[in-house]
């Protein structure tokens, strides 16, 4: 009995000075000089930009990932093709790859010294320091959650429904909406939430093809930092609220989808 | 997605495998890649024990409260990571209530790579430690076997591939990590500066074949990790059927 206790307290500990304090003190510096100083703080011009750019962002990426998502992992579960092996193993990459080397990545082609650089200047098209650009970032480094959720569920749903959908007549697209989508909502769903808290969050490769141009390219998470070394600590911690609110209600999400999934 | 990353490539060859190799060892540019993977490598060990410590009392363990402790496991995957630093500069910066002032020292990498791949043990484990039949470890437990040699013989051998597949997401995350690391370390060159920092110093700064070769020489070490991570998986596939 004494060694479970040891063990529950040992861990308890290690999340609590990890995750708990940190967080708690957050929320102090916020507030420290009441909620009116906390609300200006919050609602400067730059920051309701940078807040409406992230929002942006999310609605450009998470459905394009979403719907890229549930069809590579229809791909990856119920379709046999050469080199699927090699595609299963691509779709993981933004995963490998520091945010700041995709942000690099992207430089090298869509910028100005870039391969296409020449050929978009030509056509008026700003990749680089854009909204363009920091969205094309965010779709990259949150592209494999949909699928890594979607696929393990629709391996365990297997195939029977879906064969005798088949053999009464329904053509694929029936299949789809009518099958295999309601069994797999929660699993993709899931994956949802993931990527939408990715894009919020992200911060090495949007910073880097940003040019972290304030008032026009900045997201909340950039601001952060801006505000910070700027010794704007209130801007900063506010904003850092703010997101973290976001993240909290990702958290309350995967937790109830989860038990959806297991219901 | 495979055309930035050919660009990398192309990019960080650009003067041939000379340049590429000068550009990786150049003083500050081996100094950032070493203190990555010796920091990393560090983090790793921590968590993984803490992660397995921590998965363990989730499910062995029944306390009040139970739910919630399993839900914040899912932060860090949450939280923006500049909010991570930022958070962590807080508490345990300049100003912080608790008198550790660890700001724009290594230790403060640590911590911060700490506070990020927390999730990844406690995730891989957890669902491997429901299925374990427990039948195992009763039989060893009343032939006389002490709780430790039970964990030590029965239960971590049936969760090594878990462990190390979740040690393996931790390490490919820990060597790219940036936001989290970009304010509490102070990105002191040879010294508190990681990869992903020195990296995004060298593009501000216009070097960008130099960024591009470390950024090749990052995303080697992270490939092979998922590469691993891989191979563990399969085995631990085969060996279930």
């Amino acid at each position: 009995m004494g060694s479970r206790l040891g063990l529950r307290g040992l861990a308890l500990g290690y999340l609590t000075v990890l995750l708990v304090l940190p967080l708690g003190m957050v929320g102090y510096r916020t507030f420290e000089h009441g909620l009116d100083a906390a609300w200006n703080a919050a609602t400067t011009a730059d920051a309701v930009h940078a807040f409406w750019l992230t929002l942006l962002m999310v609605a450009v990426a998470v459905p394009l990932n979403t719907v890229f998502g549930v069809g590579a992992a229809l791909l990856i579960a119920r379709r046999e093709f050469r080199g699927k092996a090699m595609f299963n193993a691509l779709v993981d990459i933004p995963f490998a790859v520091s945010p700041v080397v995709v942000g690099l990545a992207l430089i090298l082609v869509y910028g100005q010294t870039g391969w296409f650089g020449k050929d978009l200047a030509g056509t008026g098209i700003q990749v680089i320091f854009n909204p363009l650009g920091m969205i094309i970032a965010s779709i990259f480094i949150s592209l494999p959650f949909v699928v890594r959720e979607t696929v393990p569920v629709l391996r365990e749903i297997g195939t029977e429904q879906e064969q005798a959908a088949e053999t009464l007549g329904a053509r694929p697209w029936q299949t789809f909406w009518r099958i295999t989508l309601p069994a797999i909502r929660w699993g993709v769903a899931y994956g949802v939430v993931l990527t939408t808290a990715r894009v919020l969050g992200e911060f090495g490769a949007v910073s880097v093809v940003s040019g972290k141009l304030v008032g026009k390219t900045e997201t909340l998470p950039l601001h952060v930092q801006a505000a910070f070394e700027d010794f704007n600590l209130a801007g900063a911690y506010s904003a850092a609220f703010v997101l973290a609110l976001m993240g909290l209600v990702a958290v309350v999400a995967m937790q109830l989808l989860k038990r959806r999934e297991l219901a | 997605m495979l055309l930035p990353l050919a660009a990398l490539v192309a990019r960080g060859f650009d003067g041939g495998l000379d340049t590429f190799w000068k550009a990786v060892t150049a003083p500050d540019a081996k100094s950032a890649l070493v203190f990555t993977i010796v920091a990393s490598i560090i983090v790793v060990l921590v968590n993984t024990v803490f992660g397995t410590l921590v998965a363990w009392v989730l499910v062995r363990d029944e306390f009040r409260g139970k739910a919630a402790v399993n839900a914040i496991i899912d932060l860090p995957f949450a939280l923006p990571t500049i909010v991570a630093g930022l958070t962590l500069l807080a508490l345990y910066g300049p100003r912080g209530p608790v008198g550790i002032d660890v700001a724009y020292t290594r230790a403060a990498v640590l911590l911060a790579l700490a506070f990020v791949t927390l999730p990844f043990v406690v995730r891989a484990v957890q669902p491997v430690l429901m299925e374990v039949d427990r039948d195992m470890e009763d039989a060893a437990a009343s032939l006389g076997a002490r709780s430790s040699t039970v964990f030590r013989r029965i239960v971590l051998p049936n969760l090594m591939p878990a462990i190390l597949a979740g040690a393996g997401l931790a390490l490919a995350r820990c060597l790219g990590e940036f936001g989290s690391v970009v304010l509490i370390s102070g990105n002191i060159p040879n010294k508190t500066e990681v990869s992903s920092v020195f990296i995004s110093k060298q593009i501000e700064g216009d070097n960008l074949t130099g960024a591009a070769a470390v950024s090749v020489a990052l995303l080697l070490l992270s490939l092979l990790m998922l590469l691993a991570v891989g191979a563990v998986q399969v085995r631990g596939a085969r060996r279930g059927k």
